[in-house]
């Protein structure tokens, strides 16, 4: 049974609201705001607007209030800036999911999140749709798709220069053992790979696998895991992300495993941080949700804080430059970790762009269901990342990698997208190579 | 008042993405960040690109009386924007080009929506700064620090806004436009329009353009906290560094309360023991005058009792600043809410004037935290509240009357830097007296008779 959270009762959000005292420091680092330069873009005015909604000065269905309400990456970077430590991420979670609740999730939105709900319905989906991706997207280069007309219909993101990463037709998890063991384990791991590793990203997962097999991890990566459940609840519906935690947490239960590993930001914010506040008052998901949430890493605060890092000494002559994704760092306060990492390897030379913790734009599908906006933060993106004449644009999270390989193509930049596990592989490969 | 009619008009004037009508959007322009003042939601609020396009709104507004209410970024903390009759709300976020850096007349020209930080990060490439730092300088727009004449941590030794002000362009409320002023350092034509448009909060005309004057960035300073037992010392200490003619960039002080708080969530070394705590930076383009300027501080907080610390390192200067920045949302912990009052007094006040203050939070059972600019007298008693507490908030409005009143007995004043609006505005004749009000009557009654911008702010409409 699950007690009345901000997520049940929008009543409940009035002691979150009341500690915003109307700053507006917000506006200063609010990617969206730093767009559209009007008030209901920023967190204080979406928080006027619980407030609003709270007094009877609007109703929580009201069009505009909605599309509002919406318009927001949950980057989380106003919480960063926050002097009260207003819990902005409850409120806007808690105001969709109140209003999923009294408008109801709209159609295509029913059908995508419930498939979620179901992980062989979805993978079949999606293997499905990669047999069919032909169909909708033309086929650049290697790996590279782009938009043909049918997809053009579902809005003005997919426009001819969309790129998109070629959905593989093995899901990552078909490919690996569900335990890949080592002699003289150190310590065993479970891997959640999250979708985007597992349907687009494959590399990053067996590169994971591989630097944590290097360094004597014991890796299990259950078949049957879950979506994490951030893209329904940052939708509002709540329920199936509670079932799909739930469904996490009981596989979790089953293996026998000390750490959970996430290469991503977003999963890892969702394990870390989102489990343990949608299942609050649980009698019996609670507890569990704080103890595994105690044991999820980032990839990189395991190898350098957890275990005893081995580092490869292969040399890569590259210009790296690290993007912080969103959530990994204002959620997971993960950012030292990776650039200590990336200047470990032999012959990478970090170079640091503007405001390496601006959001990219993506926010997961925010990109799609808002995309003039979301075009204009990826461009000032891609513009400082070409400032910084790098080779490679490093990032923890697939999310980011899919939405700067977009913006980098399409602000004519030859860098490379590369997660942090996959320079860490090269170079552990190259040490091999040399070693032969 | 807001009909169809003047809806259609807003939309020709400044095209339709540029006005907002939903409800929804403007119930996002109904506040700014004073607390526990009424709010209400504007009729439309547009957003100008340009001069003429407001010129074009004033002389339709005054035609149908339509009250109107300029507005930067919202952080205003005494009610400045809040479109108290409804009516047109002027948001200025989308007018916020720098036109002009004249580095060798050390000039910028700048439209009103430009953000504080973002004119600073400008100007320091030709190693210049605008002084003028209030605390909300990385979303705050010049403009509306214009209008409120904000002031800022620097403000002991480089001043406040009204200093940094060199001529404007300026829509009257007659809709007539009007500049004055220029990149010149002297200049006395005509009056002195500067003292009459800085700080008149929206209510005598519309600021369109700004000449901000620039300074050079002092290029050596050096930083330091110190320690007191009693509180007495902190003070003396503070009256002792101006009488010794050393004038710090920065000279803040810390209550008891204040550094419990920041310590309990900061945790940044500071003595929980201690009654207070100053922190100073020194500056200048010299290394020795700063050398010289930080060991008569140094000398000063011996002889009072202090224990200092001087920062090493570029990280031990941040790890002192941390501290203060942390004061105000450290104390925001504690409670749900605050109230963030500026009551300020001559410097040598300002031991009585915390003494004053700490009687009064335990009279009225008020936690408050003081910190604030010690060295120009302003401080920033802070009342930790739970607005949902209805007898809380009686003690607290009585707690807050009270403090005003001492400020005032010490000679001091109502509003150091936050303005008037209509958060003090009951106050007002406390300071002025009656004639005082009468002035500001007749000089809103010339320049705005239609009593059309800003209405009910500044200049109180009743006795």
């Amino acid at each position: 049974m699950t007690a009345k959270t901000v997520f049940d009762d929008v009543e409940t959000l009035k002691k979150e609201l009341i500690r915003c005292m109307k700053c507006g420091n917000c506006m200063s680092v609010c990617p969206v705001y730093g767009v559209e330069q009007k008030e209901s873009s920023v967190a204080r005015g979406k928080i006027a607007l619980g407030e609003a909604i709270l007094d009877d000065k609007i109703d929580i269905d009201d069009e505009t209030l909605v599309k509002l309400i919406f318009n927001c990456l949950v980057c989380k970077s106003c919480m960063l800036a926050c002097p009260s430590g207003v819990r902005y991420d409850r409120i806007i979670l808690g105001l969709r999911a109140a209003i999923a609740k009294k408008k109801g999730l709209p159609f295509i939105k029913k059908v995508l999140f419930g498939l979620l709900k179901n992980p062989e319905l979805f993978d079949k989906g999606m293997k499905a749709f990669a047999t069919m991706q032909g169909l909708f997207l033309k086929h650049e280069e290697q790996k590279v798709r782009t938009p043909r007309g049918l997809l053009r219909q579902f809005g003005k993101r997919f426009d001819e220069e969309f790129l998109l990463p070629e959905i593989s037709k093995e899901s990552f998890r078909d490919t690996v053992q569900e335990l890949e063991d080592v002699e003289d384990a150190q310590a065993t791991a479970i891997f959640f790979t999250g979708c985007s590793v597992n349907y687009f990203y494959p590399e990053v997962g067996n590169d994971l696998i591989y630097v944590l097999k290097k360094n004597k991890v014991r890796v299990i990566t259950p078949r049957k895991q879950n979506c994490c459940g951030m893209p329904v609840m940052v939708h509002g519906d709540i329920d199936t992300a509670r079932e799909l935690a739930k469904k996490n947490i009981d596989i979790f239960e089953k293996v026998n495993a000390g750490y959970i590993i996430t290469v991503c930001g977003s999963c890892g914010s969702a394990l870390k941080h989102e489990y343990p506040i949608i299942l609050e008052g649980d009698t019996t998901y609670e507890e569990k949700a704080k103890k595994w949430a105690d044991n999820v890493y980032d990839i990189s605060t395991f190898l350098l804080k957890i275990i005893k890092f081995e580092p490869p000494k292969g040399e890569i002559h590259l210009k790296v430059t690290y993007h912080d994704s969103c959530h990994l760092k204002k959620s997971m306060t993960v950012f030292n970790e990776p650039r200590q990492l990336l200047k470990m390897i032999p012959g990478i030379t970090l170079i640091e762009m503007k405001k390496p913790d601006m959001c990219c734009g993506s926010g997961g599908s925010y990109h799609l269901t808002h995309p003039d906006t979301a075009l204009k933060i990826a461009q000032s993106k891609a513009e400082d990342i070409k400032q910084t004449q790098a080779d490679v644009v490093c990032t923890g999270c697939p999310a980011c990698m899919m939405q700067l390989f977009e913006s980098i193509h399409r602000w004519d930049n030859s860098c490379k997208v590369l997660h942090t596990v996959n320079l860490l592989a090269q170079s552990y490969k190259s040490e091999e190579k040399e070693n032969v | 008042m807001i009909d169809d009619g003047f809806i259609k008009k807003c939309k020709d004037i400044f095209g339709p993405e540029n006005v907002l009508t939903d409800k929804a959007e403007l119930i996002t322009y109904s506040y700014d960040a004073t607390p526990g003042i009424p709010s209400e939601i504007p009729g439309v609020v547009v957003f100008p690109q340009n001069t003429k396009q407001i010129q074009e709104l004033i002389s339709f507004a005054r035609q149908t009386k339509t009250p109107i209410y300029p507005r930067g970024a919202g952080t205003c903390l005494s009610g400045g924007p809040v479109p108290l009759s409804k009516g047109v709300v002027i948001s200025f976020q989308r007018m916020n080009k720098i036109i002009e850096i004249d580095a060798d007349n050390l000039t910028a020209t700048v439209q009103p929506g430009v953000i504080i930080s973002d004119l600073n990060s400008a100007v320091s490439k030709y190693g210049l700064i605008y002084p003028p730092d209030p605390g909300s300088m990385a979303t705050a727009t010049v403009g509306g620090s214009v209008a409120e004449n904000s002031g800022g941590l620097r403000g002991l030794k480089y001043g406040v806004t009204k200093h940094y002000i060199m001529g404007m362009e300026v829509v009257l409320p007659t809709g007539e436009i009007f500049r004055y002023g220029g990149k010149t350092v002297k200049n006395v034509t005509a009056y002195d329009f500067t003292s009459l448009f800085v700080g008149s909060e929206g209510t005598l005309g519309i600021i369109t353009e700004i000449i901000c004057k620039l300074i050079p960035a002092p290029k050596y300073y050096k930083s330091m906290i110190a320690f007191f037992d009693r509180i007495e010392d902190a003070g003396k200490t503070v009256t002792d560094i101006i009488r010794a003619h050393v004038i710090p960039a920065t000279l803040e002080i810390m209550d008891k309360v204040t550094i419990q708080t920041v310590e309990n969530y900061a945790k940044v070394g500071l003595p929980v023991d201690a009654e207070a705590l100053l922190l100073i930076e020194v500056d200048g383009m010299g290394k020795d005058s700063v050398d010289w300027e930080a060991e008569k501080c140094l000398e000063i907080i011996k002889e009072n009792n202090g224990k200092a610390k001087v920062a090493q390192t570029a990280q031990e200067r941040d790890s002192i600043w941390t501290a203060r920045r942390a004061a105000l949302p450290a104390l925001a912990q504690v409670k749900p809410a605050t109230i963030l009052e500026d009551a300020t007094v001559p410097r040598t006040k300002i031991v009585e004037m915390l003494a004053a203050i700490s009687n009064i939070s335990k009279k009225y059972n008020i936690m408050i935290g003081t910190f604030g600019h010690a060295g120009d007298g302003n401080l920033h008693p802070t009342l930790l509240i739970d607005p949902l507490n209805k007898d809380e908030l009686e003690r607290v409005n009585k707690a807050i009357d009270e403090i005003f009143e001492v400020a005032l007995s010490f000679g001091g004043t109502l509003s150091g830097e936050h303005g008037i609006g209509v958060a003090k505005l009951k106050y007002l004749k406390n300071e002025i007296g009656k004639s005082g009000i009468k002035t500001m009557r007749r000089i809103k009654q010339a320049l705005d008779p239609d009593n059309i911008l800003n209405p009910a702010k500044l200049v109180p409409v009743e006795d």
